[in-house]
């Protein structure tokens, strides 16, 4: 349970990173909190030559708004956002989510950057992403590029970052007035990874105005919105007639894979359970 | 692989310590410094046992290079025993029968002052989420929420008398 031995340097700016990364070609890896890539180094999962540590990138660092965006540097630490008073006014999902996100010492040191860049297909916050229409920064030996989250996740462990990219910022949206959000995953225990998950944006209230997003993790290979079961609830005269038609759906929208915690039809049901409470609950909001 | 040279804050101390890159803080804690309080469980950040404070944030020593705390100011059980800080919670353990064998009651202990420091009214439910990420295979939990429970209300009570 010891890591192959390996060189690091912290780095002070995101160009020296930069040119480090570039000049580490294939054996280098960056580090920010290291929560999922020190274990993966403990279990010799991984073997780099260099570890080049971001943590300490003043260009990484804040949470900032604007009159549209609310801005989340990819250093942001899970427990930053827990506390956030931006994040709790503006993007409620993000607080809902970041609870489930292990434990609290584990919290204490991951960055929201470092856990988008990894794409664990069990985690919280790439769902939470692609349900808000976040939008990545990320820099490169070429300049800047922006990636739409839907675009960058790709499968089990895997993004559009290039490897002498960086993540340096995730600017999402702000929510339109009367936005509701749902947030909801069942694991074995508490910090566990979710077996199956589920985030949900969704404003405007009459049938023809209302816009719903529901984002399902830990069934694939990475988070999937269910297109076809958006399109019934947006069809139906309200969230309760469109249930039934949404459920049938997930089964074209999803595609479980067998694997130690549950199989493949346990997920599609545990998917289907999943969208029941969390519709339950949209419409418990919307009352109140 | 050449050793890097660090500087850490270790329980008010300082410490100049040549560590190779790879190693993490709780072999450090422990074969540098002798600080054995941090135990070493699964190595990859599941069972809580080599839980430490890190500038005041509870850490798993396990999934922190010793390179990447340089400058950081660290806290282990022995320094949260010796100032006291944790005093009556090391008693309810004891009172309460909170521990068996013992190897997970360091972190188990600077875990729960984590969560009475942050929120000083937990209820069981609270207390249980707050130490799901710390592994006892001994007690089956109970006594330990019993025991933190009763500091909480101890302290509670204790900070509403005149």
């Amino acid at each position: 349970m010891k890591a192959y031995a390996f060189d690091y340097v912290r780095a002070a700016t995101l160009d020296e990173a930069l040119a480090l990364l570039e000049r580490a070609g294939d054996g280098g890896k960056l580090v920010a909190g290291g929560q999922s890539l020190v274990p993966a180094l403990n279990l010799r999962l991984l073997a780099p030559q260099l570890l080049i540590d971001i943590a300490h990138l003043p260009e990484l660092r804040g949470i900032t708004c604007d009159d549209t965006t609310i801005h989340l540097g990819a250093g942001t630490r899970h427990v930053e956002l827990a506390n956030s008073p931006l994040v709790a006014e503006h993007l409620p999902l993000l607080q809902m989510a970041v609870r489930h996100v292990a434990h609290a010492a584990i919290r204490n040191r991951g960055t929201l950057g470092g856990n988008l860049a990894h794409a664990d297909p069990a985690s919280e916050l790439p769902a939470c992403m692609i349900a808000l229409e976040a939008v990545m920064l990320v820099v490169g030996p070429g300049g800047e590029r922006r990636i739409d989250a839907a675009d960058f996740f790709k499968g089990l462990y895997e993004t559009a970052l290039g490897p002498d990219e960086i993540l340096v910022r995730i600017s999402i949206p702000r929510s339109p007035a009367g936005a509701r959000f749902h947030f909801n995953e069942l694991a074995r225990r508490a910090g566990d990874y979710a077996m199956a998950g589920l985030a949900i944006a969704m404003h405007g209230n009459s049938p023809q105005d209302m816009r719903i997003r529901p984002v399902f993790f830990g069934i694939g290979d990475r988070p999937v919105l269910a297109r076809q079961a958006a399109l019934c609830l947006e069809q139906a005269a309200s969230l309760q007639d469109g249930l039934a038609a949404a459920q049938q759906a997930l089964l074209g929208d999803l595609d479980p894979q067998d694997d130690l915690q549950a199989d493949a039809g346990t997920r599609m049901q545990l998917a289907q359970v999943l969208l029941k409470r969390g519709l339950a609950d949209l419409v418990a909001q919307g009352r109140g | 692989m050449d050793k890097k040279v660090i500087t850490l804050t270790v329980n008010g101390e300082s410490h100049r310590l040549e560590v190779e890159a790879r190693t993490h803080l709780a072999d450090v804690l422990r074969d540098e410094l002798a600080l054995t309080g941090t135990h070493i469980g699964c190595e990859h950040g599941v069972c809580g046992a080599c839980t430490i404070r890190v500038d005041g944030a509870i850490t798993r020593a396990c999934l922190l290079l010793a390179v990447q705390a340089e400058g950081a100011m660290i806290e282990t059980i022995e320094g949260l025993s010796e100032t006291g800080e944790i005093r009556d919670l090391q008693d309810a353990f004891r009172n309460r029968n909170a521990l068996q064998c013992g190897y997970c009651t360091p972190a188990m202990l600077i875990t729960a002052q984590d969560l009475l420091l942050h929120n000083p009214t937990p209820d069981r439910a609270t207390i249980r989420d707050h130490i799901s990420g710390n592994y006892c295979r001994c007690t089956g939990y109970q006594a330990i929420v019993d025991a933190v429970d009763t500091v909480a209300k101890a302290r509670q009570a204790a900070g509403e008398r005149p």
